[in-house]
């Protein structure tokens, strides 16, 4: 007679062979609730899904509820908090540094479309390779709930005082300002997050997110355009969502009349099953179309609005060596005394 | 042609009028010209020739803030001492531009020499200088140049008139214009014409009546003459920068221009790739962020600017302090905000930097006087900001950075780079981990790691000052203050390794004189003036950096009375060094400021010190 041996339930790994709990992060002291912390764990399982290493991974903050959150995910990676909308030129300046390492930028709409706007449209501009998060709410919320400027014209804070200025669009603004991967979510919006991180971890140049994050304290109530609720009833997707990873197999037949097929810089594919007709998301007059119609209509647009894998992101158009800058020899970085006597020479 | 059958060729003009006594190497010129007029070249040749025959020499650019059509200055000091700060006396005048002519003839010394144009009928003004009426058009048109051009070539004309009236060597003349148009042997050509043409028009029309020449010297044989801004950017270089940011602003821009030019020279590697980055930011702010950025992630890094863009620069200097971040930001002085004098030069933003940002801040700066020092700070910023892991403020000024300075030949670092406290994995895992604000040696310095580090227990949360040790958040007032504490600890640190003032100076002197920058020039020559007219000798210590040293306090405590020249309203040294001093040693300071935009010069220091001394002439 032969016994079966009890396994101990296996402990799931990634290809790397990290645990989740690798990719974690402190715990958080955002309000419970908040869209932020379903914003951190999404990223985390995404970094875990993906396999990467965790101290490959730059996290970059402003200022703000949104960018306090870096401190809960991945804590094994290199993380800066910096000022108020400056952001991204310090994660700039450390992608210059280092270009080998993925960056990741969480900002929220105060940091960015406001005391930011000036480094953001500039960031997306160079199409800097990383990840730039808006967490939306429309309202700053560490300084206790005034509007930001992509608050909805006509949205009404708690205390009744209505919105009277038009919302920045940062999604139509990143396809002006020459972002290459940008899109709209929604931090309830578990499935649609996720792939659209994952793919965002696949792309070569700045991807652009703003993800609708509502402010359960300040901005979670009715009048609001950003609450959880408001979202449920206004959300108008534009495509569903399909990601197969490059490590995986590509079997997966697909409709070309219907979807759309991104093949990403890492060898992974994007699948954007098209719920909006004419969905093209690699025509930018289209997209901003659509964008701006949905603003008449009243609708939320979520999904990838714009995917351009060609245009080459900055630290390539600067034609850096392979190697990160920061740990160059002195042998490479101090020219010789031959130099030194050449250009004594010119000025004798 | 050589250059001794060229001189062999041409006559000089008569020699001066019986009873001139002559005035060998020891005068200025000044050309006033058009600003755009293209006379940069020919400025510079005079310049350059004088420098070859062996006289010690100096050039200021006096110019406005304007593209083309204001008035623009061009003064060269030939001074067989070797004094090369600005001299208010002016004894040469060529005079270019008819709308500041009068004014210009009205300011000269008594005696003085006038090159002019003729049509500008000068001669009239004032009895008492010599006239030399010059028709520029004429010798212009005579070269052959097509008209386009002609008003470049009106500049060399002067040259030519010049050269022969000050017993100018024109081999030198041919050679450096050669060699300033060393890859268009066409304008080369053209050049020299004019100069012969204005050469050989003084040698037949004009008679020699003031008294000024120069006479050959052996005083700048193996010297260079070289800009502040192209020094320090050759300091960079050498240092090993590698993420250079900037955003244009009046006096720093030739910085990084200049550096782009080297870099791009010397530093692209054999498979025509960079070992370097630089961009120009959108702003400061942006500049300023990069470079925390990257050297956060571990990269030499740097910016120029000046002082508007370092007003821009406050938080993230606070933010580089607290987080203790390396970089090197080279500040080029200039006077106030907007438009206010941005091409005047200052020393003016000294206290603003000592504690620039909010909170309790206190930034190392290095304060170059030379140009051999603008490129020796210029790598040791780098050293300084890694070994220290905070930001580094190297304050250069307009005078220095964009005027033209004689100097020994730089020598070659041959300190290695130093790279700081850095923990990489094999030493995390022998130590198991690190706190990334613990000050493990009793300096103040922590440890830190860079992104990319592949240990788990590598990385680390930078944030500002709330952070305890291991960096992470805390609002625990111990922990702030422990922090702060350890922060002043790492300052004192820093006296260590920033340049020691410099003792210029051996006597014990009742009065002694501290200094900086480029007040140096006026204060060495101020100090022979009060020598020989007033018999007041004098100590002079020049302070280099900030945190101040040990001999600061020595000096002042050995001295009754000390003066300390700056080129400021506010005397803005004077009030660091009392933050500093006992107050039994603080009264022994006495100010002597200069701020009206020009260079400081040694009549005005002299003049004050004399006048608190009580000593007659």
């Amino acid at each position: 007679m032969s016994t079966t041996p009890v396994t101990p339930k296996a402990v799931k790994t990634n290809r790397i062979g990290l645990q989740i709990l690798d990719y974690r992060g402190g715990k958080t002291t955002l309000c419970a609730g908040c869209g932020h912390n379903a914003i951190s764990e999404r990223i985390t399982e995404a970094f875990f899904e993906m396999g990467i290493q965790p101290e490959r991974v730059m996290k970059m903050s402003g200022i703000g509820c949104s960018s306090k959150s870096p401190a809960y995910f991945m804590s094994r990676s290199f993380s800066f908090n910096s000022v108020h909308g400056r952001m991204p030129s310090v994660a700039t300046g450390a992608l210059l540094a280092n270009k080998t390492m993925r960056s990741i930028g969480i900002s929220g709409d105060g940091d960015t479309a406001s005391i930011g706007m000036g480094q953001f449209i500039h960031l997306l501009r160079r199409n800097v390779p990383m990840i730039y998060i808006i967490e939306d709410n429309g309202v700053y919320g560490l300084t206790k709930g005034q509007f930001s400027a992509t608050a909805d014209i006509g949205s009404k804070l708690k205390t009744g005082v209505v919105n009277d200025l038009p919302a920045i669009d940062t999604c139509a603004l990143a396809i002006q300002m020459g972002a290459t991967f940008i899109g709209r979510s929604f931090s309830g919006d578990k499935k649609q997050l996720s792939a659209m991180l994952k793919a965002a971890i696949s792309h070569r140049g700045t991807v652009m997110l703003d993800i609708i994050s509502p402010c359960v304290t300040f901005n979670d109530h009715e009048g609001s355009t950003k609450s959880y609720k408001y979202m449920q009833e206004h959300e108008e997707a534009v495509s569903e969502l399909g990601f197969v990873p490059h490590f995986e197999d590509i079997a997966v037949e697909y409709d070309h009349n219907t979807t759309v097929d991104v093949r990403l810089h890492d060898g992974s594919h994007l699948r954007l099953r098209k719920l909006h007709e004419d969905y093209d998301p690699t025509d930018k007059v289209h997209a901003m179309k659509m964008l701006m119609e949905a603003h008449d209509k009243g609708e939320v647009l979520t999904g990838v609005f714009y995917v351009d894998t060609q245009k080459p992101d900055f630290t390539s158009l600067l034609n850096m060596v392979d190697e990160p800058l920061a740990t160059l020899p002195q042998e490479r970085v101090r020219p010789s005394r031959e130099v030194l006597t050449e250009i004594m020479e010119a000025h004798s | 042609m050589t250059p001794s059958e060229l001189v062999a060729q041409a006559q000089p003009a008569s020699g001066p009028a019986s009873g001139v006594k002559q005035i060998v190497n020891d005068f200025s010129i000044q050309i006033a010209t058009v600003n755009g007029s293209g006379s940069q070249s020919a400025n510079n040749v005079l310049l350059r020739s004088i420098f070859r025959m062996g006289v010690p020499v100096s050039g200021k650019n006096l110019f406005p803030s304007n593209i083309a059509g204001l008035p623009t200055w061009y003064t060269i000091r030939v001074s067989k001492h070797g004094w090369v700060a600005r001299k208010t006396d002016l004894d040469v005048l060529i005079a270019m531009n008819a709308e500041t002519a009068q004014q210009d003839v009205l300011s000269l010394a008594e005696g003085a020499a006038v090159i002019y144009d003729e049509s500008l009928k000068l001669n009239d003004l004032r009895p008492d200088l010599i006239y030399y009426p010059v028709p520029f058009d004429k010798l212009a048109a005579s070269t052959g140049a097509d008209a386009k051009i002609r008003k470049l070539v009106k500049n060399m004309v002067y040259v030519g008139v010049a050269a022969n009236l000050l017993s100018i060597d024109m081999g030198w003349v041919e050679k450096t214009v050669r060699k300033q148009f060393a890859k268009k042997v066409k304008a080369a050509e053209l050049n020299l014409n004019a100069v012969r043409a204005g050469f050989d028009y003084a040698a037949s029309s004009l008679t020699k009546q003031d008294p000024y020449v120069v006479e050959p010297m052996n005083a700048t044989q193996g010297k260079i003459i070289i800009d502040g801004n192209a020094a320090a950017a050759m300091g960079a270089m050498f240092a090993g920068v590698t993420v250079v940011t900037w955003y244009p602003i009046t006096p720093s821009s030739s910085v990084v221009e200049q550096l782009i030019d080297y870099m791009k020279k010397y530093r692209i590697e054999q498979d025509g790739k960079a070992n370097f980055a630089i961009v120009q930011a959108e702003d400061e702010l942006a500049a300023i962020g990069m470079v925390l950025g990257a050297g956060w992630a571990g990269a030499r890094s740097m910016t120029a600017t000046s002082g508007p863009g370092i007003s821009l620069m406050a938080e993230f200097a606070g933010l580089g302090y607290y987080a203790e971040i390396p970089g090197v930001i080279f500040d080029i002085q200039r006077t106030g905000p907007s438009t206010g004098l941005p091409t005047r030069t200052s020393q003016g933003d000294l206290t603003f930097i000592a504690g620039l940002s909010h909170g309790d801040t206190k930034h190392v700066m290095l304060i170059p006087a030379t140009v051999k020092e603008c490129f020796e700070f210029g790598i040791e910023a780098f050293n300084i900001a890694e070994q220290l892991q905070t930001p580094i403020f190297v304050l250069s000024d307009l005078d220095l950075g964009m005027n033209n300075w004689m100097s020994e030949p730089f020598e070659y670092p041959e300190k290695p780079i130093t790279r700081g406290k850095v923990l990489d994995a094999r030493q995390l895992e022998e130590l198991g981990g690190f706190g990334r604000y613990k000050d493990v040696d009793g300096d103040g310095v922590p440890y830190r790691t860079l992104p990319g580090t592949d240990h788990s227990a590598a990385a680390y949360f930078t944030r500002g000052s709330g952070h305890n040790e291991k960096a992470q958040y805390t609002e625990r007032p111990d922990d702030y203050e422990n922090n702060m504490l350890r922060l002043a600890r790492k300052f004192e640190t820093a006296k260590t390794l920033v340049p020691k003032p410099v003792l210029e100076s051996k006597g014990q002197q009742k009065v002694g004189i501290i200094a900086f920058g480029t007040s140096h020039f006026a204060v060495i020559e101020s100090r022979d003036q009060l020598q020989r007219e007033s018999q007041l000798a004098t100590d002079y210590l020049r302070i280099r950096a900030y945190p101040f040293t040990q001999e600061m306090q020595d000096f002042v405590s050995r001295h009754e009375r000390i003066y300390v020249v700056e080129q400021n309203r506010d005397s803005q040294m004077l009030n660091l060094l009392k933050i500093e001093l006992d107050p039994t040693q603080t009264v022994k300071l006495h100010s002597v400021r200069h701020f009206n935009g020009l260079p400081i010069d040694a009549r005005s220091i002299t003049t004050a010190i004399a006048a608190q001394e009580g000593a007659g002439k």
